[in-house]
């Protein structure tokens, strides 16, 4: 394996850090690379075939203890990315997706742990997807880009685990499709963390998020610029993947936080218009909120992440949940958000009563909100006490994995 | 403040034993039922900062409304279920009991005696809701919305079908019982019910 913009180990966790106004945040990161391309280190798929070689781009922040004991890793939602905290520069405006819980201080202090976090394999933020270049064509990808699970995600990220040298992390921390991966991790390597901590997930995609999902994208398959998945030199099938992503950001909010945030009123006008034009605000700013995705995500990507998500179903691969959940050794605590729609509370609980079944250590805790599946990246007040102090309390109890990588 | 109702209920947990406590607070019986009588022990619990502490204290808490029931709780998945001076709170005492003896083969209720001889002579004589050590709320903001008396505990349980077991006295929580008690219902403050399904 090659490191691309860094050469030495000691380099991990070098998070400079912060310029006044950034005083309490993870201050300035950088995105590093790490290439996987030796033998041994091919990605084997769980849909058949592998991937080599490949790349996988992530950030950290904090640093890495000498009994490396203090590792968290952050898996990210469908969207999301390897900037999860902090900025790439002091001119940076827009800090990282869960900058709000990472940082000195914070839920995830990095003041006493490493925290981690990688863009998924099948990403189109620096790791290697179906936007990368094909080696055996020379051209991207496209939809020959085999297709990936979330078990492939996980199994990914093991590998830059093992290139930190870290065979045990403290916890695995995610929400939506980064739920999802932790529990994935803690159940397929229990020996790989001591804690693990889903947030607003479920163990198996619910048919309602596969619906949505399924019409984002046909939405993207029905723009004429998506060419088969082809696209990339042209047009790109900007049209489709901006409708895919106002449908999901409808699945993202609730109906009070909507009636709250918009509710009926007109963007800069005092009348309707009589026309298609995005006379309401809603309009406006689902509208918004799908170009700009457009900027920075690539729509093959989101058909390929929308179907890991959607083929997720511990109780398919395992029988029934209980015996998913049979074998894991990780302390839980699950977390879900009242006004969820997306994954209501009620999933989350099946996870809490799977484990106890078995008389496994898990939490749950309910927080109370209106912002609906977004509330996991918005409600930090509710949140933090309680994360800080599973973390905590984690550090106390963590033991080394009984045969270290 | 050493917890003698603590210390008695936990003499009553069978070592080793799977254990629900409601309203568990910030973990401390259970912590010590862990520490002393090495159960497997998690905890039901509604208040923020309450759970935080059990989570802190590495407990296995969960974050929920004792007034809903125990729907996310099956059936005799417990040895023991506990609820330690909370069931005067409840808006539903009645149907928590039922709960109790449902999800666990052995049930704990400790609770304030209302017929206690003090709380009798402050409405008797005094003529006033009665305020005290065990109750020191006024009226107009307890949460004590379901006060009972031993002798109304013993007939719940007879209407619900429940057997007691065991019946214990507590003149105060931190001071060890007396050997003996004649006429429990008007000299203990708090009563530690032991009950089953018969």
């Amino acid at each position: 394996m090659t490191e691309k913009k860094s050469s030495a180990r000691k380099e991990i966790g070098d998070v400079a850090m912060g310029y006044d106004e950034d005083v309490g945040n993870a201050g300035v990161v950088r995105t590093r690379h790490a290439t996987f391309d030796q033998p041994g280190q091919e990605l084997a798929l769980e849909g058949g075939g592998t991937l080599a070689p490949f790349t996988l781009a992530y950030e950290t922040y904090g640093t890495l203890s000498e009994r490396k004991d203090n590792a968290v890793m952050v898996f990210h939602a469908l969207s999301g990315d390897a900037h999860v905290a902090g900025r790439h520069g002091a001119n940076d405006k827009r800090p990282g997706w869960w900058d709000m819980m990472i940082g000195p201080g914070k839920g995830l202090d990095t003041d006493k742990y490493f925290v981690i976090c990688a863009n998924v394999i099948g990403g189109c933020s620096g790791s290697t997807g179906p936007s990368s270049e094909d080696p055996a064509t020379g051209r991207p990808y496209g939809t020959d880009f085999p297709m990936i699970t979330i078990k492939d995600m996980v199994n990914a990220q093991l590998l830059l685990l093992d290139h930190l040298g870290i065979g045990k992390l403290l916890a695995a921390v995610g929400g939506s499709m980064g739920g999802m991966q932790a529990l994935e991790l803690a159940i397929s390597h229990p020996d790989r963390t001591h804690l693990c901590l889903p947030l607003a997930t479920a163990a198996r995609q619910p048919t309602m998020a596969i619906a949505f999902n399924e019409v984002g994208r046909q939405a993207i398959m029905a723009d004429p610029d998506w060419e088969g998945g082809h696209y990339y030199g042209g047009k790109m099938p900007a049209k489709g993947l901006s409708v895919a992503r106002m449908v999901g950001h409808i699945t993202y909010l609730s109906d009070e936080a909507m009636e709250e945030k918009f509710g009926r009123r007109l963007q800069d006008i005092h009348d309707y218009t009589f026309t298609f034009s995005a006379d309401f605000e809603v309009e406006s700013y689902l509208r918004h909120q799908g170009l700009s995705f457009t900027n920075r995500f690539d729509a093959n990507t989101y058909l390929y992440i929308t179907r890991a998500l959607d083929y997720f179903d511990l109780t398919r691969q395992h029988g029934t949940l209980v015996r998913a959940f049979e074998d894991v050794k990780a302390r839980f605590l699950v977390m879900g958000f009242s006004s969820d729609s997306l994954h209501p509370p009620y999933q989350l609980k099946e996870i809490v009563s799977a484990l106890r079944a078995t008389h496994k250590h898990v939490s749950y805790y309910e927080v109370e909100s209106h912002y609906g599946h977004d509330a996991f990246l918005l409600e930090r007040e509710k949140m933090e006490g309680i994360i800080a102090a599973f973390l905590s309390s984690g550090a106390r109890t963590y033991t080394p994995a009984a045969a270290a990588t | 403040m050493r917890r003698i109702d603590y210390k008695l209920i936990e003499d009553l947990v069978p070592d080793g034993s799977t254990v629900l406590d409601l309203a568990c607070g910030d973990g401390e019986l259970l912590a010590e039922l862990i520490a002393e009588k090495h159960v497997h022990g998690s905890g039901v619990e509604i208040d923020q900062a309450a759970v935080e502490k059990c989570i802190g204290r590495g407990l296995s808490v969960f974050h929920g409304d004792l007034d809903a029931g125990l729907a996310d709780f099956s059936d005799q998945s417990h040895d023991v279920v506990i609820l330690s001076l909370s069931l005067q709170q409840l808006r539903r005492p009645r149907m928590i009991v039922r709960e109790m003896v449902r999800v666990g083969r052995l049930a704990i209720v400790s609770f304030p005696n209302f017929a206690h001889w003090i709380p009798r002579t402050q409405l008797c004589l005094g003529g006033h809701m009665p305020v005290s050590k065990d109750l020191p709320y006024q009226w107009w903001d307890t949460p004590n919305i379901h006060l009972c008396t031993i002798q109304d505990f013993r007939k719940l349980c007879r209407e619900e079908g429940l057997c007691i077991e065991h019946e214990l006295y507590l003149t105060a929580v931190d001071k060890d019982p007396p050997p003996r008690m004649v006429a429990p219902n008007l000299l203990a403050r708090v009563a530690i019910f032991v009950v089953t399904r018969c």
